[in-house]
């Protein structure tokens, strides 16, 4: 791609990032959560795989993205069945003034990020599963060959 | 007043989507399918789903478009008459 491209695409991939994060931190209370904001973080990974190409060698980090997609995963069904003590996806951090303990107030959201209990965490390991999910797709597409046929 | 841009949205949406699929120029196809998710995805924040025009607009505007795009370029730009 042209200098324009890149440039661009290498000033606009923090702030993208950051957006994601943003929509992942704040989904328990603002519209959003895990799936739209590790899309939008997916999205900065193919506009920088779009304008800056790749190489052959590239190959491990699809294997790098695949890694932290089982980690989300991993984390979300781990969180889960931490609240087996009463049911499945119980929320045991709720009203315990830990980590996330407090309860989301009513009325107006006054953007306590401090809320929810383990739905925060959830959202964030949904975040990263979509994240190097939808990257290794956009990866494996990249690095396929082209076959010759005729 | 709303009236007015609902009408105008889904008339562009209409219209981003039969330019999509009348084109021969796959990449402005692409460009069109991007349009009409952007028009979507703001149609939806107007029916007041918010989380699914942030969905929407992630997913359809970004991250399809970036597909297909690497899609074309592995194949060929320009859609054959008659196949």
């Amino acid at each position: 791609m042209s200098a324009i491209v890149k440039t661009v695409s290498a000033f606009m991939t923090v702030p993208m990032m950051i957006f994601g994060l943003y929509v992942i931190l704040h989904g328990h209370l603002t519209p959003g959560g895990g799936f739209p904001g590790g899309a939008v973080m997916a999205t900065a990974v193919a506009m920088l795989i779009a304008a800056f190409g790749l190489s052959q060698s590239d190959a491990r980090k699809k294997d790098a993205f695949s890694l932290f997609e089982s980690i989300g995963l991993l984390a979300f069904i781990a969180m889960a069945f931490v609240g087996l003590q009463s049911t499945f996806f119980a929320n045991v951090l709720a009203g315990h003034g830990w980590i996330f303990g407090s309860s989301v107030s009513y009325g107006p959201n006054p953007g306590y990020l401090e809320t929810g209990g383990v739905i925060p965490i959830m959202n964030f390991a949904v975040g990263i599963e979509v994240f190097a999910a939808l990257s290794a797709v956009m990866l494996a597409i990249m690095l396929h060959r082209r076959e010759k046929h005729d | 007043m709303i009236d007015a841009v609902h009408w105008m949205l889904s008339a562009g949406i209409i219209a981003a989507a039969v330019m999509a699929l009348k084109g021969r120029d796959l990449l402005a196809s692409v460009i069109y399918l991007s349009a009409m998710s952007l028009m979507l995805s703001l149609e939806f924040y107007l029916l007041q789903a918010p989380d699914v025009a942030i969905a929407e607009a992630a997913v359809g505007t970004g991250l399809s478009t970036a597909i297909y795009i690497a899609a074309i370029k592995k194949t060929e730009r320009m859609e054959h008459e008659g196949t």
